[in-house]
């Protein structure tokens, strides 16, 4: 994809296999940095295609000039607006609700599991590490069925019934919170924990004061993965919810429009960027971590 | 979703540092730790699918196609399976455009995305990864950047992808810019299977390729630079070093989203809902709930079935080496593999 360019021009003073070395490397850095934009264009341009589709009038749905145009905030008021039986803002609360009680759950019971497996040698660790590594790889699809007969049974497929939302994507939040968890306390100074207990702190102080603190990162971007995990899930969320649980995922796929068959496009480009924009905000900062939290279970095992 | 397991210590440090006063009891805390994770699963994945499992060997009440009487249900024996795998629906084949002749359509169609687009992941992951390897000015910027498709969600991104692939939208625009006819590309045969395949490849591959790149950073730089002094091309180094060195962690990635793609459910069914025969497994067994769940349950089983039997394969046979793990439990827990041989290789750096 790239061409070499010379843009080096000779100096005098150099010899010249200085010369030669001198215009390779440069050579390198010049596709390295072109590479890097290609990167860098790979992963935001159609982004930045759905925001600016999001400020652009209507009536400009296609047009293609690369910057904003025709600059409007309506598609947002039409995201929002419940004309159309779209309920998007409704949805952002229940997405919200769904998420934050997934992460709560997945991250209280995962927290005990991830000490165990990172700090204790127990009979059967690795039958425990085999189910929640099955458990990641398990399809979906496969809970549809039962889950769908027990949970009509039990009456959860009407109304305000979060929890046939929430068991499901704690499934799936469980073994990611596991993974990323063990790892982030596996590399924590658990030292100092000693060397508190040493200088005089009881067993909870030393927790609380010096070991909760040290854990906080690592908790807060599993947190962040849970909850990302929770707030994208659509195949159980488009089966189990209902009008008053639906959430953000699947009121993006019903989106209806103006007319039948027509896809409001700018609306949906608005409504997918006000679920993602939080999310990126969140990834950008929190990149470091959620990077090594992500690879961690990979490669580090 | 991130790969393997438990949790060695880092390449650094020499041994796992234990609290001396923690090993008495620490057998039965570690099971009183873990049990409510184990419960939890318990309760919502194995139970479900032992249930799943059993519901797929009763009949679905409805119409017998064959009789045109009204069934009432009750044991099925394995006709739920021979209506998927032998299209069988009860004595007859079962015709075409019903759901269950669309079962093999669905699994090529499947196994055709999993097969390209982990493809085109590998190369593309490969490539973003040994980019990213370098000192570079701006690394949070592209780090950010290539964190952007993985944090969308899939829903946004079938919309996203919907709207580029418009018959106005800008894909068809930039073609016709380089001569090519503008597409349909959510009902063609062709442009619909690759309109998938692009938009999922679009979404995975920075995730590819951050896991690739964890494995490249664990590979010494002097094993380079002896490469380069001993005179090796760029070809040798990339087959006979970052190859070998990466090859269980790229593995590890490979299998993750190999499970993924054949379970892929959200892309085709909001992009192009099944239009141009990308109806995928998945597809069809949410179709086949609403028309009867005991035989949507064979049909989920078969997709368990399926990706248990890759996993197994991959983690038996495909690179993700079982060999270096502890023998005390290798036999008991094949799915544990992937993750120790990768910490075993992290911890031997330059072996």
């Amino acid at each position: 994809m790239t061409t070499a360019t010379t843009t080096a021009t000779p100096t005098s003073g150099r010899t010249e296999a200085q010369e030669i070395h001198f215009k390779s490397d440069r050579n390198a850095k010049i596709r390295m940095y072109l590479g890097l934009a290609a990167l860098v264009i790979w992963g935001l341009a159609p982004f930045y295609w759905m925001v600016v589709t999001a400020f652009r009038d209507v009536g400009y749905t296609f047009d293609t000039t690369p910057w904003p145009t025709h600059v409007t905030l309506d598609n947002f008021t039409t995201a929002f607006s419940t004309d159309r039986g779209n309920h998007f803002g409704a949805a952002l609360v229940h997405s919200v609700i769904i998420g934050v009680l997934t992460t709560a759950v997945a991250l209280l019971v995962g927290v005990f599991a991830s000490y165990a497996l990172a700090r204790l040698d127990f009979p059967g660790k690795y039958a425990v590490l085999g189910v929640i590594l099955g458990a990641s790889m398990f399809p979906g699809v496969a809970l549809v069925s039962p889950l769908f007969q027990m949970f009509s049974n039990f009456g959860w497929l009407t109304g305000a019934n979060y929890q046939a939302l929430i068991i499901p994507n704690i499934s799936f939040a469980l073994p990611l919170t596991i993974y990323t968890l063990t790892a982030f306390l596996s590399e924590m100074p658990w030292e100092l924990e000693e060397s508190a207990r040493i200088d005089g702190c009881t067993p909870g102080q030393a927790f609380r004061k010096i070991m909760l603190p040290l854990a906080a990162p690592g908790l807060f971007t599993t947190a962040i993965l849970a909850f990302i995990s929770s707030w994208n899930e659509f195949l159980l969320a488009a089966q189990f919810s209902t009008k008053s649980t639906q959430t953000v995922t699947v009121a993006i796929a019903n989106f209806t429009g103006a007319q039948p068959h027509q896809e409001p496009y700018t609306a949906v480009m608005a409504a997918g960027t006000i679920v993602t924009v939080p999310l990126i905000i969140m990834v950008l900062i929190f990149q470091r971590a959620i990077v090594s939290g992500l690879t961690a279970g990979g490669v580090k095992g | 979703m991130s790969a393997a397991t438990s949790a060695p210590p880092r390449p650094t440090d020499t041994k796992p540092k234990k609290s001396k006063g923690l090993n008495a009891g620490q057998g039965r805390l570690g099971l009183m730790l873990v049990a409510p994770t184990m419960l939890f699963l318990a309760v919502i994945i194995i139970y479900p699918l032992f249930k799943a499992i059993q519901l797929s060997f009763q009949k679905d009440a409805g119409l017998d196609p064959a009789t045109g009487l009204f069934v009432e249900g009750g044991n099925a024996g394995i006709s739920n399976y021979t209506h998927w795998l032998l299209q069988k629906c009860g004595e007859v084949d079962c015709p075409p455009g019903t759901l269950g002749a669309q079962f093999y359509d669905a699994l090529w169609v499947t196994l055709f995305f999993t097969v390209v687009s982990v493809f085109i992941e590998v190369i593309l992951g490969m490539w973003f990864a040994m980019i990213m390897n370098r000192d570079f000015k701006g690394r949070g910027l592209v780090r950010a950047a290539i964190l952007v498709p993985w944090a969308i969600p899939t829903a946004v991104t079938a919309k996203l992808w919907l709207f580029i692939f418009a018959f106005d939208g800008i894909a068809n625009r930039l073609l016709s810019t380089v001569g090519v006819n503008p597409q349909l590309w959510t009902s063609d045969p062709w442009a619909a299977k690759f309109a998938i395949i692009i938009a999922d490849v679009w979404k995975t591959t920075p995730f590819m390729a951050l896991l690739i790149l964890a494995g490249l950073q664990l590979v010494p730089g002097d094993v380079y630079e002896a490469a380069q002094i001993d005179g090796a091309t760029k070809w040798q180094t990339f087959t006979k070093i970052t190859l070998p060195l990466v090859k269980v962690p790229l593995m590890v990635a490979v299998l993750f989203r190999t499970l993924d793609v054949l379970r892929i459910y959200d892309l085709p069914a909001i992009l192009t809902n099944g239009g141009g025969g990308t109806t995928s497994l998945s597809m069809l067994v949410i179709k086949q709930i609403r028309s009867g769940f005991h035989s949507a349950s064979a049909l989920s089983t078969i997709v368990f079935l399926l990706i248990a039997f890759t996993a197994f394969l991959f983690i038996k046979f495909g690179g993700a080496d079982v060999v270096q793990r502890p023998p005390k439990s290798k036999k008991k827990e094949p799915a544990a593999a992937p993750g120790n041989p990768v910490a075993a290789n992290a911890t031997t750096p330059g072996a």
